[in-house]
């Protein structure tokens, strides 16, 4: 492959504390806290994490929703050129919103329960230009029907739709513009499991037909080993491993991915005891010295306390963040 | 997946398609008083706007005859016990022997029948459209036909009359007011929750002081501010300044509110994703979420307005005589000697008491149905 489609360079989102009116500004939010990973255009990359590590914030940063204090996010545009999505303002961010879509999680706070679907989903036709009246309802129905939509429902509401019928109609809008890249923000989280395959299958199928390229955001890890290429796990705003889904579900090198993972079902690790995480759950309000992970880590060292880690190249391709990865288990 | 669309009732496929406002007059519905309430309000108003036609008399008619009489009952029984046409008993004045005071009893020998749209004196309604027909009225032209179904004042006029046309400016001073207040509240109060910063901080802070001063007291002092012996509706229209100096602040505090909830709604992000402008994101996404909202706060704050004008013109503050409002006729009813030998003076009171009753109620409806998508 050859130049990423995505790229985020030490990226930072602090956010600022008030604690109101008169009283010493309280430390900042460090809700990312300098990540750098790309995207390859065409693949599924999942970005997995616990709550509160800044996952949703990396989406909003991604999406342009937000700007990033530090460090640099970059997007290869249709014509190759690179395009600076910190600083995009006005125009120029709208434009963004051609090429990226973000997918919410919650389906219910992210449809405006006053308009209809069609309406919902003509929105971004109409503000970007892209098909009106007719043209666009015809549109809509091409969408609805894509997505697994009756289009003879386009004139209902969104109340009268399911929480799996509302996620489609939030990837019906997010498809509109034919966007590239796809952010999904724990895009099935709040589904039921068999809707929730439902939607993922959705997601591979429209990934075949249209050669979308995904950021799938989810805390749960059992959701990425089917439909993501790649993985990259983060903690308290920063990333601490990253790999090929198969060779970090088969050897996972940081201590907190191996945990992770121990708490997925599957068959490899059925006879393994499952760890279970001490320790209080650190907040970016107030991130460890050191590795960020060593007050819950099982192998944390004097080393681990005092100095962050770097990231080391694995032979595998990935790289990990850890003072003393564990053994590599072909 | 509904595969089966043709077999889906029509029932569901209205409720499927059914508007915001749709839902919220559904869920407003279930809401009896609030219903009742809807009704009362619309015929209040129904009654001063058309004061003229329903009014027996002329709210200024003196009536030397009839001072201080009370209210005449209307009969369905004549005096021999048989069902006949409802009619009134004329009323004979017969002076106390020992007080003086002239006392009125009905002559059950000498009746009236009531009739509906009656023949009257001629009269304009509103001032320029001729009529001679009124709603009620007795009609035989004699000179001891009346019907003062809620008695005369010291005059000898109307009271009826003149609660049907005090109506007038005290139901329209609340929405007069209320205009007022929400322009001015909508304005600031979507600046504020739009700008933020120190926009907001000044407004709040502006709000935050105009709401800790006593409004009785301030309302006073601006009134007593306001020159007497004025045209009428420039006092009126300078006591509905009054009253939304006041009455914006509420609403300013609503549309913030609503705002700065909106603005963190996934929806409004997504809209913004659909690359809807600033503008649009505004009137076409957020808007319609919070007009309902506005339209349940500001029906709450109308009773409010009519009880301070009721309040500014009992005290002589507010509009003078001969204009007539509730608050007018009320001081009509200030001395315990008129209470205790005319006690219907105190019914524009009542009217007072029921408008504001029937607004509270209809504005809680309101607030329950502005948000239909809540758990019911
Ligand atoms: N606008 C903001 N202002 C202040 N702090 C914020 C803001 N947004 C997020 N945070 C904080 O940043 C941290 C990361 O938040 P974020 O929403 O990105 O986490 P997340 O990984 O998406 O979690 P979840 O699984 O709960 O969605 C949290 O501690 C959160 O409280
Ligand atoms: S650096 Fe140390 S504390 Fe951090 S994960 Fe590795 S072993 Fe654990
Ligand atoms: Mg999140």
């Amino acid at each position: 492959m050859n130049e990423p489609l995505l790229t985020l360079t030490n990226v930072e989102k602090h956010f600022p504390q008030s604690n109101g009116f008169l009283k010493p500004a309280a430390a900042p939010v460090r809700a990312v806290n300098g990540i750098s990973f790309s995207i390859a255009e065409g693949e599924t990359t999942a970005l997995v994490g616990e709550s509160g590590c800044g996952k949703s914030t990396a989406a909003k940063l991604i999406t342009s929703a937000i700007t990033p204090s530090a460090g640099k996010i970059t997007l290869r545009t249709r014509d190759g050129n690179i395009l600076d999505v910190g600083s995009l303002r006005g125009r120029a961010r709208k434009a963004l919103w051609r090429d990226v879509q973000l997918i919410f999680q919650d389906p219910f706070s992210s449809l405006n329960p006053r308009m209809t679907v069609k309406q919902i989903i003509a929105e971004p036709l109409r503000n970007f230009d892209i098909a009106h009246g007719q043209e666009a309802t015809d549109l809509v129905a091409d969408l609805m029907d894509r997505v697994g939509l009756q289009p003879g429902t386009m004139s209902r509401y969104p109340h009268a739709f399911s929480g799996g019928q509302r996620q489609r109609i939030g990837i019906a809008r997010a498809l509109a513009v034919k966007p590239r890249l796809v952010v999904g923000d724990e895009p099935v989280s709040a589904l039921d499991v068999s809707v929730a395959a439902q939607i993922l299958n959705l997601f591979q199928s429209l990934k075949k037909d249209l050669g979308l390229t995904y950021l799938l955001i989810t805390h749960d890890l059992s959701v990425v080993r089917h439909s993501a290429d790649r993985v990259a796990v983060m903690y308290l705003g920063n990333i601490v491993e990253e790999n090929t889904t198969a060779a970090l579900f088969k050897s996972p090198r940081h201590p907190y991915t191996q945990a992770l993972l121990s708490a997925v079902p599957s068959q490899d690790n059925q006879d393994k005891p499952r760890i279970v995480l001490t320790g209080e759950v650190a907040s970016a309000r107030n991130i460890p010295t050191g590795c960020p992970f060593h007050p819950r880590c099982a192998y944390a060292t004097d080393v681990c306390r005092l100095t962050a880690p770097t990231f080391e190249q694995l032979p595998t391709g990935g790289r990990v963040a850890c003072h003393t990865p564990l053994e590599f288990m072909p | 997946m509904s595969n089966a669309l043709s077999h889906e009732s029509a029932a569901l496929k209205a409720y499927a398609e059914a508007s915001g406002w749709r839902l919220g007059w559904a869920k407003f519905r279930r809401h009896k008083l609030a219903v009742v309430s809807l009704y009362i309000v619309g015929l209040l108003y129904l009654l001063a706007i058309f004061a003229e036609f329903f009014s027996p008399y002329d709210y200024s008619d003196i009536n030397r005859r009839h001072v201080l009489a009370p209210p005449q009952a209307v009969y369905v029984v004549d005096a021999s016990g048989q069902f006949t046409w409802p009619h009134v008993r004329a009323l004979k004045g017969q002076r106390d022997p020992v007080t003086r005071r002239l006392n009125y009893i009905e002559d059950p020998e000498n009746t009236f029948p009531v009739r509906l749209f009656a023949p009257s004196k001629p009269y304009k309604m509103w001032g320029f459209i001729p009529l001679e027909t009124r709603f009620i009225g007795v009609s035989t032209p004699n000179r001891q036909a009346s019907i003062f179904l809620l008695g005369t004042d010291s005059l000898g006029r109307d009271v009826l009359s003149r609660i049907f046309h005090g109506a007038r400016i005290s139901l329209s001073i609340g929405l007069v007011g209320v205009a007022l207040s929400f322009v001015i509240g909508i304005i600031l109060g979507g600046m504020s929750g739009y700008f933020g910063g120190w926009v907001d901080t000044i407004v709040q802070r502006t709000i935050d002081l105009l709401q800790s001063l006593p409004t009785i007291p301030l309302w006073m002092g601006l009134a007593a501010a306001v020159p007497p012996g004025q045209d009428p509706l420039v006092t009126y229209f300078m006591i509905t300044v009054i009253l939304s100096i006041i009455g914006w602040t509420g609403i300013a505090r609503v549309v913030r509110g609503r705002f700065l909830a909106l603005r963190e709604e996934d929806f409004v992000l997504a809209a913004r994703f659909s690359g809807a402008s600033e503008m649009r994101i505004i009137l076409r996404h957020m808007v319609p979420s919070f007009a309902s909202h506005i339209i349940a706060s500001l029906t709450l704050s109308i009773p409010e307005m009519i009880l301070a004008e009721t309040a500014l013109s009992f005290l002589g503050l507010g509009l003078q005589p001969p204009a007539v409002s509730w608050g007018v006729l009320l001081k009509d009813a200030q001395s315990l000697q008129v209470i205790s030998q005319a006690p219907w003076l105190l019914v524009p009171g009542l009217a007072v008491v029921i408008t504001v009753l029937a607004f509270n109620f209809l504005g809680d409806g309101l607030r329950d149905a502005s948000d239909p998508y809540g758990k019911v």
